[in-house]
Parts: C-alpha cells; sequence; structure tokens
C-alpha cells in the first residue's frame, strides 16, 4: 500500500524537483532537514501530493517535524484519505 | 538634530496610535503594533542592554527568528545607541556546526559584546565562542528587565538620543563565510539621506501608503526598504516571515487585498514563484488594485519575470504599470537607481552578438539574434553613477563597464575591515563590481565583473562552495568550480559545482551526491548541478586560479547551452 505512494512521488522529487530522473530516493532518507528538497520546492510537492492523492497538505506542515521521509509522507497521506 | 532616535521619540509623541507594523504568522491572527507599543518593547530591550552595562556603540548580534522580539530588540538597540546587526537563525538544512563556526568568524571581525538569542538557542551561542573574544552578554529573550512603568518611556535617559549623525548607527552582513565578514557599518546620516531621496523618488506618501512584504531583514532590500523606512517614515508595515511566504506564497497577494498594501520589493524569482506556484483558490476575492508599486530589486531583473507575474493577476487588479525595477546595495544603504513609477521601466532590445563580443549594447541588426534589458531607471538625487573602464574612465553610453557610485549616503566603512573598505573605495567612488551600461540617464545592469552567485535574491560567494566541495573525500585538492547559470523557468541563478575526481566513473554519481549534500548542509544553499569530471577538466589561469568563467563557457558549451 505505501509503496503505492511513495513511488509516485519519489519518481516526481527526482525528475521535477531534482531533475536527476534516474536518482534513487530511498523510502526512509530525509528528504527535508538533508536539504534534498529546499524550500523553493515544497510547495511543488504540496501541490503534487494534493493533485495526485486528493490530501490537502497545509503549508504550516511543510517541515521536517511533519514528515521528513517518503514513508512519513506516505503515512500522512494515507491517514488522511 | 535628527538621528533614528530622535525620529522614533518623534513619532512616539505625536502618533502613538498609529500602526506601525502588522505583524503576520501562519495559522494566527495577525498581530498589531503601534507606535506606542514599538517604543515601548522597544524600550524594555534598552533598559536591559542598560542593565547589562551595554555601552554606546558596542555591537549587538541578534540572532532571533520572525517576530516581536526581533523587532523590540533591534529597535532598543536604537534607542540604547548601540548598534544592532542582524543574523540569520539556524535553519533545519543548515548543519549548526557551520552556523557556529560562522558565527565565530562574524565575531571574531565584528567584535560583538553581546549576542541576544532565545534561552534553547544559547547552547548553539555558547559553542561559537572562544577563550578570550569580545562576547561579554547572551542575554535571552526569557531574562529582560521588568516592564516597569512602561507607560512613561524616559527619552533623556536612553543613551541612543546623544549619538550624533555620523555615529554608525548599525551594520548589515551578507550571508556566506565571505558575506559574514564584511560588515556594512551605516551612520543615521547615512540611512537618512537615503530615505528622505528613497521616498521622494517613490513618492511615498504617509497617508496612504502601506508596505507588504515577507523579506527577511538580515539583507538590504528586507532590511531598508521593508523595516526602517517604514518605521521610520511612520508607514504602515505588513510583515510575514519569508518561511512562511515561502510555503503559502498566496499570503503576500492575499495581504496585500486585506490591507490594501501599495508597495512591496520582491526579488526577481519572486515573480516567477508567485505566477507559477498560486492556486486560483487561494485568490478568492482578491484585489490587487491597489498595488502601486511591485519593485524588482536584489537580483538581475528579467522582463519575461514581469510578464508571467501579471498574466496571472492581472484579472485581480493588478496594474501593469505596477511593475517596476531598482538597482540597490546595502553600501549605498539601499537604492542607487530607481525607475520612474508613473512610467513603464524601458525595455532596451539589443544585437546579442556584438553584446557578447564587443560589450556594447547597440541597435537590433534585422534577422539576428536580440536581447532584451530592462532599464533599473535614473540615479536617485543624491546619487550619482559613472560607468567606467579597467583604467577609471568614463566609458561613452551603450558602453558595457563597471558602475561606480557616489552619493551621500554610503557605507561608512566595512566594520573593522580597513583593507576591504579601502580597496572597494576609489577617489570617493564605491566600485559596485557590476557591470552595466547608461542610455538617456537610465542604467541597466548587465553582469558582475566580481564573481558572485545571486540565488534567489541571497548573494553566495563561490569561493565559500568551492571550498566546501573541496572538503568532499574523493575531490582532487583545490580543483572545484561554482558559478551560477540563470535558471528562465525559476527567474534566477541556478548553482553549479564541478569537481574533478581521480575515481573510477562508476564511483562518481556518489561523489557527486556526496558534493551536494555537503554543500547545501553547509552553505543553505540548493545545488541544482553537480558534475564530477576527470582530472584536467578545470581551466585554470597562468597564475594558478580557477577561472569560473571560462569554466562556466565549458559547461554550457557542454550540454549545448552555447
Amino acid at each position: 500500500m505505501t509503496r503505492e505512494i511513495t513511488t509516485p512521488i519519489a519518481k516526481f522529487i527526482a525528475e521535477k524537483i531534482l531533475k536527476q530522473p534516474n536518482k534513487e530516493i530511498k523510502s526512509d532518507e530525509a528528504l527535508i532537514s538533508s536539504g534534498l528538497i529546499d524550500s523553493f520546492s515544497l510547495m511543488d510537492l504540496a501541490l503534487f501530493v494534493e493533485d495526485t492523492f486528493g490530501v490537502k497538505i497545509e503549508d504550516t506542515e511543510l517541515n521536517a517535524d511533519t514528515f521528513d521521509s517518503l514513508n512519513q509522507l506516505a503515512g500522512l497521506i494515507e491517514s488522511r484519505k | 538634530m535628527n538621528t533614528l532616535p530622535h525620529l522614533l521619540q518623534n513619532a512616539y509623541q505625536t502618533v502613538p496610535d498609529k500602526t506601525s507594523i502588522i505583524l503576520q504568522f501562519a495559522g494566527q491572527k495577525d498581530k498589531t503594533i503601534n507606535y506606542r507599543d514599538l517604543i515601548h518593547g522597544a524600550n524594555r530591550y534598552a533598559q536591559t542592554y542598560a542593565n547589562k552595562g551595554i555601552k554606546r556603540g558596542e555591537v549587538i548580534i541578534l540572532i532571533l527568528q520572525h517576530g516581536e522580539d526581533l523587532i523590540y530588540s533591534f529597535w532598543g538597540a536604537i534607542l540604547h545607541g548601540a548598534i544592532p546587526s542582524i543574523m540569520p537563525f539556524l535553519t533545519e538544512k543548515l548543519a549548526p556546526e557551520k552556523y557556529r563556526a560562522d558565527l565565530a568568524s562574524l565575531i571574531s571581525i565584528t567584535k560583538p559584546t553581546t549576542i541576544l538569542t532565545y534561552p534553547e538557542f544559547e547552547n548553539e551561542i555558547r559553542g561559537a565562542l572562544v577563550e578570550g573574544d569580545s562576547v561579554k552578554n547572551i542575554i535571552l529573550t526569557s531574562t529582560l528587565a521588568e516592564d516597569g512603568e512602561l507607560s512613561k518611556v524616559d527619552f533623556d535617559s536612553l543613551q541612543g538620543m546623544n549619538s550624533s549623525q555620523q555615529d554608525i548607527v548599525v551594520l548589515q552582513h551578507s550571508s556566506g563565510t565571505t558575506g559574514l565578514q564584511k560588515g556594512v557599518a551605516l551612520s543615521h546620516r547615512a540611512i537618512l539621506n537615503q530615505l528622505n531621496s528613497y521616498s521622494e523618488t517613490i513618492q511615498l506618501n504617509k497617508e496612504n501608503d502601506v508596505i507588504v512584504s515577507w523579506l527577511p531583514l538580515y539583507h538590504d532590500m528586507g532590511f531598508i526598504a521593508c523595516f526602517i523606512m517604514p518605521v521610520i517614515l511612520q508607514i504602515p508595515l505588513v510583515l510575514m516571515s519569508p518561511f512562511d511566504w515561502v510555503r503559502a506564497p498566496y499570503k503576500l497577494l492575499q495581504s496585500v487585498s486585506q490591507y490594501k498594501g501599495t508597495l512591496s520589493w520582491l526579488p526577481n524569482f519572486a515573480f516567477n514563484f508567485c505566477a507559477q506556484k498560486i492556486r486560483e483558490r487561494n485568490l478568492e476575492n482578491v484585489n490587487l488594485s491597489t498595488w502601486r508599486a511591485i519593485i524588482n530589486c536584489s537580483e538581475p531583473v528579467h522582463v519575461e519575470s514581469h510578464n508571467l507575474f501579471f498574466e496571472k493577476f492581472s484579472s485581480y487588479g493588478l496594474n501593469y504599470s505596477a511593475l517596476q525595477t531598482c538597482y540597490a546595495m546595502a553600501e549605498n544603504v539601499f537604492a542607487v537607481t530607481q525607475s520612474p513609477l508613473d512610467k513603464t521601466p524601458v525595455i532596451d532590445e539589443i544585437d546579442r552578438e556584438t553584446f557578447m563580443t564587443q560589450r556594447l549594447a547597440s541597435a537590433p541588426i534585422v534577422g539576428q539574434a536580440t536581447m532584451k534589458m530592462t532599464s533599473s531607471g535614473h540615479p536617485l538625487s543624491n546619487v550619482k553613477i559613472r560607468v567606467v573602464d579597467e583604467s577609471f574612465k568614463d566609458v561613452n553610453e551603450r558602453v558595457v563597464g563597471e558602475i561606480a557610485v557616489q552619493s551621500d549616503c554610503m557605507l561608512t566603512e566595512y566594520f573593522n575591515r580597513p583593507d576591504a573598505t579601502e580597496s572597494a573605495i576609489k577617489d570617493g567612488w564605491y566600485l559596485t563590481g557590476d557591470y552595466g551600461y547608461l542610455v538617456n540617464g537610465e542604467l541597466y545592469v548587465s553582469g558582475r565583473k566580481k564573481d558572485l552567485i545571486i540565488v534567489g535574491g541571497k548573494n553566495v560567494y563561490p569561493q565559500d562552495l568551492e571550498s566546501l566541495a573541496g572538503a568532499v573525500t574523493g575531490v582532487r585538492k583545490g580543483r572545484c568550480v561554482a558559478f551560477g547559470m540563470y535558471d528562465q523557468e525559476s527567474g534566477t541563478e541556478e548553482v553549479v559545482i564541478i569537481a574533478e575526481s581521480e575515481s573510477q566513473e562508476s564511483d562518481k554519481e556518489l561523489i557527486a551526491d556526496a558534493i551536494r549534500k555537503h554543500v547545501t548542509k553547509n552553505s543553505a544553499v540548493a545545488v541544482r548541478h553537480v558534475k564530477v569530471v576527470d582530472e584536467t577538466w578545470i581551466l585554470k589561469t597562468s597564475s594558478g586560479k580557477t577561472a569560473r568563467s571560462a569554466n562556466k563557457e565549458k559547461f554550457l558549451k557542454e550540454i549545448g547551452i552555447h
């Protein structure tokens, strides 16, 4: 179940945010606290999640305390579905 | 005699109920601060500084986030006659040890006696201190002087009231290891001359104008145009934090609509960012018709960014004539030039080839590629500019040269850096390190002499990034180069790092990842392109220095841009 969520997000991050389509992102890898996703791209990620899964992430939640890895983000999405 | 404390006193006595700052916080109610609140809050800090024995002219470093404490502690330092300097707060993506190292380097040059921060941040600060350094006090926001008789502010006892116009009133640093070592010291006189002249240029009006800003206060555009100017000239300011804005850019437009905002300053990328990332549902009932000037400043201006912004928001009442430009620098307090607000900035279409090869902005040639340059406007009435060649002689109109500035609002010095001050100022002219040309008295900024990357309005020194990349295992010592590359989509420069390595091809991707992580963690700059190459890829000058522009050309050719 989680994989169905993390796979398209990982693809989105690699292709659209990092512009390195071949980059593999591990599901427990730190995304925000590591600086992998910079703050200018957080909005893009939130909009992608909303469009793809119909789940809204508030702007006050766009930080490493709410989610930092693909797994944590998937958990957040599942809890709101 | 006017100084900043005198003007604060005047506001306190004549317009105590007037709104000074409306502070916005994500997910919370706005907090309105009038001049009475502002001076009371500042006075409490001034008393705290006095109780700690801090003397007039001592430097206080403020390490605080967006909020009332930052505002009150800053103006409290001004009332006390101490010299405040605002440092960026540690963000989660910056390595704490790097933050401490930068702070230690700032302390060693600026020699502050006092650092102000939150109790929970005290240990970070202590970690940056060394035996025998200048810091005598760490003041915590939890240990301020008692409120006492707040209703009575005794201006006569405030040491700042004894300041004279030529005294240094604030220090401004730009970011990174290099930037932190050059604190721009500004006097009361310089700031007031800038405010007088700039407010006249933009026809600032106490009755009608409202400034709306998300800009950080540790950068000249936010610090002067969207903090000191409105507070001193009694223009209401709606202030949100850059951290909130970047996660919810629509708030800028909602706030303009809600508070009938008239003026904002934005770096070029922010026009693209707003145009690309704001959804219609966040703009319901938004009315932007009061917004009379949105001034593009602090990184190269691209008219395409204005056009994107206008296309997106014109149906919400935005006027195209509101999109304006300014050329500014901390060394001149802020603005050097400003486009006239009663018309659209002039676009100068020039022949691309002549510009690139002869450094001349000449008329387009039919059938050949052109470039569109956007005017940054005329110099302010108190500012003179020259465009000079390498022997410091004026060049003709339309010839590209280095921009030199002279005014009555220049920096006093780079604080405790006579060497840097001396090399920046020649015969009373500040050499900006920027290239540009003049046409009909208007300035077109076209590039930079000094190696500096501007990412989202933030100055980044390539040597800082190169030394970080060079510390990654597998990278050949001294064989890294960093430069910026303009990205049309985001409207700003992206950072490129090229590093040589003797490792096998298969390890290069891993090294590139390691460079990306290490540089980001230690500079808070996102690195877009990292290329790990074989030894001998990087071009050096005959004296062994890294030739950044030559390497950039080589890289652009390889990826097929040139």
